[in-house]
């Protein structure tokens, strides 16, 4: 930085012919502009999706529109989970955003299980985000007092910063992935509601410490609910459906 | 690669903020449990910031820690990830500091 005037080093516009090595209490007059403006913003980096969730969220409560928006890695069994919990709860009118880099299968499965479903492709994006999701139910148009069922692109990093506006968080594992990804993926369990444990039904074939998993779900996130199941077998299936259903504020 | 996402909305705010003017510098501040990481939010900024009044701009990324209280015993526990324990052996903490993922200033020439 330039002792003289402030300016950094690399400034294109310091063409001056001012020493640089000595100290004085006296301004220079030079012929060139180098002042720069330094100018307060304090802006949070995410505020326009968070106006975007808010928005989202007054629009669902407005239709009493209950939210979940669904998350875990590639695989851990999300789109089979809703296929189950579409046929066995016809109460709850479930439709589905359903989010993915590329294809519509999931759209098409979920269509096939008897719900309503709308297909997002993020292409290289790697979650869902809150102007995507406004787009998506507005074109769905849920029912009033139905359920909504958002899929978000199956990754454990990027999609736990988006609120989406949300009634609440679930995230998926399955006993075939590591009982320790709660303390791998920190962000994506603290911010879950429910964390479900899938594909129970493998257990007997897999090295998976169920309760070591639950201990490190608490240590990220110490009040929240863990619920083994497995979608394909319905072993579990009914508490899942009873937290479904339990009131949301 | 969510830091796309933050970099981008970091060339809207200065966008916003700068008055059609160049921007020289923007400073942000991260917070080490904010999720960002700052060499992926600095390689994104500077592709971001192509053709824009940002081009060129020095960002300068303050990180802050993360530091939370225990629930129980009201004890410091210093966070370097998110999540931790106090002496106490208690892991309900209500973080103080950490999370800050914001624009704070911008230079204009």
């Amino acid at each position: 930085m330039c002792a003289t005037c402030g300016c950094s080093d690399h400034h294109d516009d310091h063409h001056d012919d001012h020493e640089h090595d000595h100290d004085h209490d006296h301004d220079h007059d030079h012929d060139h502009d180098h002042r720069h403006e330094v100018r307060d913003l304090e802006r949070h980096l995410l505020e326009h999706n968070a106006s975007l969730a808010a928005r989202n969220r007054e629009w669902l409560s407005a239709r009493r529109i209950r939210a979940f928006n669904l998350m875990s890695s590639p695989g851990a069994g999300k789109t089979t989970l809703l296929e189950r919990t579409i046929r066995d709860l016809p109460a709850a009118r479930i439709s589905v955003i359903e989010g993915d880099q590329e294809t519509d299968r999931d759209a098409e499965r979920i269509r096939a299980a008897g719900a309503r479903a709308i297909q997002i492709n993020t292409g290289a994006g790697c979650h869902l985000d809150a102007s995507m999701v406004e787009r998506a139910m507005r074109a769905l148009e849920p029912p009033d007092g139905s359920t909504l069922m958002i899929e978000n692109v199956g990754n454990l990093v990027c999609p736990s910063l988006f609120d989406l506006g949300e009634s609440a968080r679930v995230v998926i594992a399955s006993v075939t992935e590591g009982d320790d990804k709660p303390l791998k993926y920190p962000h994506m369990f603290r911010g879950a509601t429910a964390v479900l444990l899938n594909k129970m039904d493998l257990l007997l074939h897999v090295s998976f410490d169920v309760d070591a998993f639950t201990r490190h779900a608490r240590k990220v996130n110490p009040k929240v609910e863990v619920l083994p199941l497995s979608a394909t077998r319905g072993e579990g299936l009914p508490a899942w459906y009873r937290w479904l259903q339990e009131p949301r504020p | 690669m969510h830091e796309l996402g933050i970099a981008q909305e970091v060339v809207r705010i200065a966008t916003e903020g700068c008055g059609g003017a160049r921007v020289k510098r923007v400073v942000v501040e991260v917070g080490k449990l904010a999720a960002v990481l700052p060499d992926a939010l600095r390689f994104c900024f500077d592709l971001a910031a192509q053709e824009t009044l940002l081009e060129g701009a020095a960002l300068d990324i303050v990180e802050v820690p993360g530091r939370a209280r225990c629930r129980k015993c009201g004890g410091p526990v210093e966070l370097v990830r998110p999540f931790g324990e106090c002496a106490c052996g208690c892991s309900d903490l209500e973080w103080l500091s950490g999370e800050e993922l914001r624009i704070k200033s911008l230079e204009v020439a």
